[in-house]
């Protein structure tokens, strides 16, 4: 038995059988989209992170340059995804729920897609796991799934806990979405590779790929590979197809039985988690020496005439992407970044790919008729919500707190815990839109917390130019007083010489 | 009666070594009214701070609707934490705006350190006719540079909607 790892399966508490909607995009290859006109790129990463432009307007940027980064120790670069001239910076509409204009840097690509020169990559076996860190960073990855965090940020864990399991995330449990399913149909090679680059960088020889047990070609494609390597230390593992398995925690849960504290994160428990996506640009990255700036996304929705997978140069603005697709087909009822549980609506489709988007999704009045239109009644307290939540949270209680605005009160039932995945708002009789109150009860607290930061700055600054200002009259007066006891004491002096002085003149 | 002097004294020794041991220097009130002003430092109340508006209240030479940058939300907290009546924002002392940061038009500033020596909380960078600037993340908001400002280069800029600020919106149907 010995190097053989036994992963015990884990079932969630909680949790929600949904319809797929996957063999829209599922089946086809993917393919690479066109360069478009123009590349958009907000520069504001993340939530609020302020990005600097490392380029001016008029400039020629290449291909793979870096034209932005943020700073900080979570800070990332962006790099330009094809050859072209810097525009103005202008204000458009970014890939963001509030659906407000932020001002983003702007390439008019020339179509000539011209690529910075790259160094002939070392292969990752006589690389430090510091060289790959620095690597990573330096290739501008983040989290491909959803949440954006920088990846040599993640591979660096600050826990007291030591890591042992790489848990590779490949359960894309929501509906709609198959990029990561196609990544693993196509790329088998490539993504394992990936993965030993990782395991390499955390210095640990475990690892798991989680995938949902209705990719079936997905699972046997990643097994067919391991096995043809004969590599023992990364094993598949299928997890039930169940609405969030996918989930970082969720997942992590499911492999391990490791349960990631509430206020804690996953190294907390001895595991790092990452995207199918992300080991993908991994790959690309150390042994293509190619940063991120193309990444597979899943355009769907019976909105389109042909759902499929691209691979898609980030920056590049939705329409040009629809319109790939054999454009629009009959009526449009949403726009959704994302998947269709977790996403959120876009106001229109000039906004741009970013690093973090895995999915568009056209949706018919058809596909979104569960959310629409439905009357709200009152929490009659069935519980179902309790039923299904996958963090086991009490969201009629939750929303109970948050609509009455006690919103400490709810942080105290574990709103900070709740993932928004929705399960409550689907199955709630009275569709009660709880995760919308939830989002709202978190930003207000998030919003009163960063308030009462800068009040305490404010006050810490009053208080010290108050001791300055105290400190600084006490010298002066005593300045003034030493002056004058030598004013005095030269008196005296010439006093007793003046007879003298007298003298002389 | 003895025994019941020496327990009277015993406790006596404790209690007025407690006393010096666990002595609270200053009110507690005053900090805890203070925590819930919004520390903007900007003098409306007529008080020069809040520690000392937040003094002035807790002794009762001022009331609990001094504060414009607190707003009404200001007032209720304030009402909530002394037990007293919410009543509207004393219109004397100004009325609640929008939050906004001073910004200097550097092109007209002449570098006279006027606005340094006003700023309550020291968010103002800058050195004798040198160009000065405004740290924007520390700025408060309160106009004390605006006035003696002598070539009336600080415009007080709303901060206005960006991603950094937005809120997630309630529910719009809410029936209950």
């Amino acid at each position: 038995m010995d190097g053989v790892m036994v992963f015990k399966r884990w079932t969630l508490d909680g949790g929600l059988d949904l319809d797929g909607h996957k063999d829209l995009s599922r089946q086809r290859s993917i393919i690479s989209a066109t360069i478009p006109d123009e590349l958009v790129y907000p520069l504001v990463f993340r939530s609020g992170e302020v990005a600097r432009a490392l380029v001016k307007t008029g400039d020629r940027v290449l291909k793979g340059q870096v034209i932005a980064e943020s700073q900080g120790a979570q800070g990332t670069l962006l790099h330009a995804a094809s050859s072209g001239y810097i525009q103005e910076n202008e204000l458009r509409t970014i890939a963001h729920p509030s659906g407000l204009k932020s001002l983003c840097l702007i390439i008019a690509t020339d179509g000539l897609d011209e690529a910075c020169s790259v160094a002939e990559p070392v292969h990752y076996s006589q690389l430090l796991p510091v060289e790959i860190r620095a690597k990573i960073h330096q290739s501008g990855i983040v989290g491909l799934g959803g949440a954006g965090f920088p990846t040599a940020v993640k591979l660096k864990p600050e826990s007291s806990c030591e890591v042992d399991t790489l848990v590779i995330n490949g359960a894309e449990c929501e509906p709609y979405i198959t990029c990561d399913d196609r990544l693993m149909q196509q790329y088998p090679e490539q993504i394992l590779l990936g993965i030993q680059v990782l395991l390499r960088a955390l210095t640990i020889k475990k690892c798991v790929i989680g995938i949902e047990e209705d990719m079936p070609e997905a699972i046997d494609s990643m097994q067919k590979e391991i096995d043809r390597q004969g590599i023992d230390y990364i094993q598949v593992n299928v997890v039930p197809a169940l609405y969030p398995a996918g989930g970082e925690r969720q997942l992590i849960f499911l492999l391990t039985g490791r349960e990631t504290p509430s206020n804690g994160f996953p190294v907390d428990v001895g595991v790092i988690c990452q995207n199918i996506g992300t080991v993908m640009a991994v790959y690309q990255s150390i042994f293509q020496g190619q940063a991120l700036t193309e990444r597979v996304v899943t355009l769907t929705g019976l909105g389109l005439k042909t759902p499929q997978n691209m691979w898609v140069r980030i920056g590049t603005p939705i329409k040009d992407l629809v319109r790939q697709c054999g454009g629009y087909n009959g009526s449009i009822e949403r726009l959704i970044m994302g998947g269709l549980m977790m996403g959120f609506v876009l106001p229109d489709d000039s906004v741009g790919i970013t690093k973090a988007t895995n999915c568009i999704l056209v949706a018919t009045p058809r596909e979104v008729a569960k959310t629409r239109d439905m009357e709200v009644l009152p929490c009659i307290r069935c519980g179902e919500c309790a039923t299904v939540c996958p963090v086991n949270l009490l969201p009629q209680q939750l929303y109970w707190y948050s609509q009455g605005g006690d919103h400490d009160k709810s942080q105290s039932f574990g709103l900070f815990d709740c993932i928004e995945c929705g399960c409550c708002d689907v199955v709630c009789p009275s569709h009660i839109p709880l995760v919308q109150y939830f989002r709202a009860s978190k930003s207000k607290a998030v919003l009163k917390r960063r308030d009462d930061e800068t009040a305490g700055l404010a006050k810490q600054r009053f208080e010290n130019q108050q001791l300055r200002k105290a400190q600084e009259k006490m010298e002066r007066e005593q300045r003034i007083r030493l002056k004058k006891l030598a004013l005095v004491k030269l008196k005296k002096e010439s006093a007793g010489s003046a007879p003298n002085a007298a003298d002389k003149s | 009666m003895f025994w019941v002097c020496l327990v009277f004294a015993f406790f006596g020794v404790i209690l007025g070594y407690a006393a010096i041991r666990f002595k609270i220097e200053g009110d507690p009130l005053v900090a805890e009214i203070e925590a819930v002003l919004p520390q903007t430092q900007c003098g409306q109340c007529s008080f020069p701070g809040c520690k000392p508006y937040a003094e002035a209240i807790a002794t009762g030479k001022a009331d609990i609707n001094q504060c414009p940058p607190g707003g009404e939300a200001g007032v209720k907290a304030l009402a909530d934490l002394l037990g007293l009546e919410v009543k509207p924002l004393d219109e004397n002392f100004g009325v609640a705006t929008e939050q906004k940061v001073a910004v200097i038009v550097e092109t007209d500033c002449i570098g006279c350190t006027m606005c340094i020596q006003a700023c309550p909380v020291d968010a103002i960078l800058g050195a004798a006719k040198y160009m000065h600037t405004v740290i924007a993340f520390e700025c408060t908001g309160c106009d004390l540079c605006v006035d003696p400002c002598p070539v009336d280069c600080i415009v007080m800029t709303p901060i206005g909607l960006s991603v950094s600020n937005w809120q997630w919106p309630e529910p719009v149907n809410n029936r209950h």
